[in-house]
């Protein structure tokens, strides 16, 4: 089975090599053959996409069409899609149908291309493992047994295995690069306030950024160029002018300095992974890069840093959830106490109780100040760090996670060393930078990613870099074994 | 022991905006339930907020007319809790950084006196929705139209010193607030609410005592009557060697009692923490001036014009001024009707606030127009009309569309003034009655009482009474010497 780049198809639309009926049933032919294998859909869109792709087909065929007009794509299933379940992979919202687009499916769908469904996650974008799912875990098309990241891991294990070409994610504290770097593909977090957040549920509104996860740089620079921009309806997104980020995937990085944190190059990082990091760190050097040790002195407070203020976030963000007005409702309580306390109890899992109970009390009289004030000053200085060190350089590289994926069932009664999963991954968030994960080798069959983190709004570089790499590498192109034949 | 009483109030303010704080529904009042409540005000999955720039406006607004200080940089902070009329779980609403704070309005007290009252701070905040609980048996109903309606909470420092002062000082920022524009002050619907913290300490002392704090009293009457029931209640507490307990009551209006709600052990913890999806509020110079040259003309300078420019006695010109719509509507009165402003202001005072007393209706629900006042006022100056038939023109005024000549030509109210025609109904009468005419002129002068009334009675009433007066004695001394 080909896994085909989104360059690729729209170049086989161009040329009339196939339509976007044919497409369309294709990849729901891939879907309905391997996910069961996968688990990385929750809803499917078939009718209606279908549907679409005969529209589609009509406009390729008057000429009258777009880049993405008839190309498929998934979305995490935490964006709300009008008419189309959305359920953040929770029982809370198992049942929920949004009456409404947001704005990143709404600009997607203005572009033409069509939404083949909605997929896998952990629950409300809480884990690094997509095994907090109501829907059960998603497996790594590299390996069944093990993980594919999360909190996007649908979207990874999907685009991974080419049953989709492309897929939206969000990435909180890392949730698109480590799916990314867990199953070989590339990853982008844009730059906080780059996309709007109008329609995606939100986990922590300060942290949470919608990106991509596709086979190359070039894709991802292609499809972000729809899904960018400023939005009336957040109050958070950023007017700032969207460049055609695939014209920039081409030039020279003659004369780039790259800085490599030295806090990201410690013991935790294994020796496999050290060594393989190195190797890539090489061809940039060859295609041109200066590469020079730089510090950033506060990125090992990130991860405490993060859960203070992300729980915080989200213990006020899931309030809503008390299935009153949507959402899972029991009919057998007493009373409006016993309402909140059911309804919360059944309806959310695990994790997203243990956040939301974090959260309570970080923001606690009394706690306020010593976790949550204490949590933002870091989180200032952390930032900091990353300003100081783009005076020197142009781009910091490191790895994205600490090992290639790990097991299902390794980590998940073991909360915190889940977290420290994202200890890579996190610092980016925190001073909302966009960053990037692309594949960079292997250690035993296993992906193994690479992330570039850029100054604010220079998503054009990161694709850049990633892109020249890509086009001297051929990692990205190696594809999960049990999928390579038919 | 002698107690002091010590009183700070909260101030709930709807602020007079079409769409709501952040979202775009109607705040209009009154619609069928839960048909203004938006995405955003039925806090769906993934919804933002987004401010409404003219709350921030009227909030600065506010700020000026109260010499406050307004905020360069502002923020918005989560409460949280959990109630069904909280569809988000958490009220959006400022804590820390507020976007009025340090002002002080002057409030009259007894005996003429003035008194500042300083103003702590002023901040932006959305409603909630309404909870019903008394219209469905089991069941409890819920009303998102209020969700997410501005409103401007305004704290005041504890400087009232009893209810009367409560009052006053409720009084003032209401009619401010009317004034400004910013509010339409209605409280029977809601939009101005208070709430009041009081406690007691021995006179002369400067620390202050437990206080106890009085949930959304709704009325002027309400608030001095819940204030004297809660020092009351404080007194017989701290006067029998007991303490008060802080807490929140309730005033129960038709008990006319104050009761608890919950203490401060069972107070919420609610987790303030600033709303990371709202940016700050930057207010400029600019912007601060800009809407300081929009400053409407307030109480005080009114009164003070009225009396210098139009020479109306003081206490009219406050009467007129109390209200801004009375206000209003004597300025246009008198824009179309110059030639005796007092005259103007009588007959507003006394005649059409008479109407809108006796009938308990604001002028803003009258459909009459000050220029057809103003034509009214114009024919009573020049005696075209008797004050008695102007209050039935009023009235005709107010029930139909006619303007003053058509309701006097239909009703033919005219009256008449002049000599000639007067002078022949007159000798009518005077012919028709001598036996009248003639105890007149042997002394019995009060017969000419009857005389008049004859003459008004030939007339229809429309006859000048000023000139049958005059006229009617000139004639009847002819008699005397034929």
């Amino acid at each position: 089975m080909e896994r085909f780049t989104l360059k690729k198809l729209i170049h086989m639309i161009s040329q009339r090599e196939i339509s976007s009926a044919e497409l369309v049933s294709m990849y729901f032919e891939r879907i309905k053959k391997y996910d069961h294998f996968l688990n990385s859909f929750i809803t499917l869109n078939q009718e209606s996409a279908e549907e679409q792709s005969l529209i589609a087909d009509k406009k390729i065929h008057a000429g009258n069409y777009d880049l993405l007009t008839g190309i498929p794509y998934a979305s995490k299933d935490i964006f709300c899609t009008k008419g189309i379940k959305t359920t953040c992979a929770s029982k809370m919202l198992e049942n929920f149908i949004p009456p409404y687009d947001s704005t990143v499916i709404n600009q997607i769908k203005n572009s033409g291309a069509i939404l083949m469904g909605k997929t896998n996650m952990d629950e409300f974008a809480m884990g690094s493992s997509n095994e907090t799912s109501y829907f059960g875990p998603v497996y790594n098309p590299w390996d069944l047994e093990r993980s594919p990241g999360g909190s996007s891991g649908g979207s990874a294990a999907a685009v991974a295995s080419g049953i989709i070409p492309i897929a939206l994610g969000t990435d909180t504290g890392g949730s698109i690069r480590q799916p990314a770097a867990f199953t070989g593909i590339t990853g982008l977090k844009p730059t906080y306030g780059r996309c709007s957040r109008y329609g995606m549920v939100a986990f922590a509104s300060s942290l949470d950024q919608a990106g991509l996860l596709a086979l190359t740089a070039e894709d991802i620079a292609i499809f972000l160029e729809t899904m960018s921009g400023f939005d009336p309806l957040d109050s958070t997104s950023v007017e700032e002018a969207v460049p055609q980020y695939s014209d920039f995937v081409h030039n020279s990085i003659e004369g780039k300095i790259i800085g490599l944190p030295k806090e990201f190059f410690n013991n935790s990082l294994d020796s496999d992974s050290q060594r393989i990091l190195n190797q890539g760190i090489e061809i940039y050097e060859k295609l041109g890069a200066k590469i020079t040790e730089i510090s950033l002195p506060n990125v090992g407070y990130s991860v405490p840093t993060y859960y203070v203020v992300a729980s915080a976030e989200c213990s006020s963000n899931l309030a809503r959830y008390d299935g009153i007005r949507y959402g899972y409702r029991d009919d057998d309580t007493k009373d409006l106490d016993d309402l909140y306390r059911t309804n919360r109890q059944i309806g959310f899992g695990d994790e997203v109780k243990r956040r939301i109970m974090t959260g309570t009390y970080v923001l606690s009289a009394g706690y306020y100040d010593a976790y949550y004030l204490k949590a933002q000053k870091v989180r200032q200085l952390i930032s900091n760090d990353f300003t100081e060190a783009f005076k020197e350089v142009d781009l910091i590289v490191g790895p994205t996670t600490q090992s290639p994926a790990f097991s299902i069932g390794e980590k998940i009664d073991d909360p915190v060393s889940m977290y420290m999963n994202d200890i890579y991954t996190i610092s980016s968030n925190l001073a909302g930078l966009p960053a990037l994960s692309h594949p960079v080798g292997f250690i035993d069959k296993l992906p193994i990613g690479m992330q570039l983190i850029a100054p604010h709004f220079q998503e054009s570089q990161l694709l850049n870099f990633c892109h020249l790499f890509q086009q001297e590498t051929d990692f990205h192109l190696q594809q999960p074994q049990p999928f390579l034949d038919d | 022991m002698k107690w002091e009483t010590v009183i700070g109030l909260e101030l709930h303010v709807q602020l007079a905006c079409e769409s709501k704080i952040f979202s775009s529904s109607s705040t209009k009042y009154g619609m069928p339930q839960n048909t203004q409540a938006s995405l955003v005000d039925l806090g769906y999955p993934g919804v933002l907020p987004v401010l409404n720039h003219q709350a921030v406006v009227m909030a600065i607004k506010f700020g000026l007319a109260v010499d406050a200080e307004i905020a360069e940089k502002s923020i918005f902070a989560r409460k949280n809790y959990f109630y069904p009329d909280l569809p988000k779980g958490y009220q959006i609403s400022q804590y820390e950084l507020p976007i009025v704070f340090n002002g002080s309005i002057e409030i009259p007290i007894h005996n003429k006196s003035m008194k500042t009252i300083r103003i702590t701070r002023a901040h932006l905040e959305e409603d909630a929705g309404k909870s019903i609980h008394d219209k469905f048996h089991n069941a409890s109903a819920i009303d998102l139209n209020r969700a997410g309606t501005p409103l401007l909470e305004i704290v005041s420092e504890p400087d009232l010193s009893s209810s009367e002062e409560a009052s006053s000082y409720m009084q003032k920022i209401h009619q401010l607030v009317r004034y400004l524009k910013i509010s339409d002050g209605n409280m029977q619907e809601g939009s101005f609410r208070c709430d009041a913290n009081i406690s007691l300490r021995p006179l002369g002392s400067n620390d202050l005592g437990t206080r106890a704090e009085i949930k959304n009293i709704n009325s002027f009457k309400f608030v001095e009557k819940a204030i004297e029931f809660e020092v009351e209640r404080q007194k017989a507490i701290l006067e029998e060697g007991e303490s008060v307990i802080q807490e929140t009551r309730l005033y129960d209006s038709e008990k006319n009692e104050t009761r608890s709600m919950r203490s401060k052990e069972e107070a919420n913890d609610y987790r303030y923490f600033p709303d990371p999806d709202l940016l700050p509020i930057l207010v400029g110079k600019d912007l601060i001036n800009e809407i300081k040259k929009e400053l409407p003309e307030l109480f005080d300078q009114k009164v003070h014009r009225y009396i210098k420019q139009y020479s109306i006695r003081k206490v009219d010109a406050i009467e007129i001024a109390k209200n801004v719509d009375i206000a209003e509507f004597f300025e246009a009165l008198i824009h179309h009707f110059n030639e005796n402003y007092q005259q103007a202001a009588n007959w507003l005072l006394s005649e059409l606030m008479g109407y809108l007393n006796k009938e308990n209706i604001s002028i803003k629900d009258l459909t009459i127009t000050a220029d057809a006042s103003a034509d009214l006022l114009q024919k009573i100056h020049e005696n075209v009309v008797s004050a008695s038939m102007a209050k039935i023109i009023l009235k005709q005024l107010i029930e139909t569309n006619d303007s003053v000549d058509e309701i006097i030509e239909a009703q033919g109210l005219k009256q008449i003034s002049d000599s000639t025609q007067i002078e022949s109904i007159i000798m009518e009468v005077l012919e028709s009655f001598p036996d009248q005419r003639d105890q007149y002129l042997s002394g019995k002068e009060q017969v000419l009482g009857f005389l008049i009334g004859q003459v008004m009675k030939k007339s229809s009433g429309k006859a000048n009474p000023k000139m049958v007066n005059e006229i009617l004695l000139e004639k009847i001394e002819e008699y005397r010497r034929i």
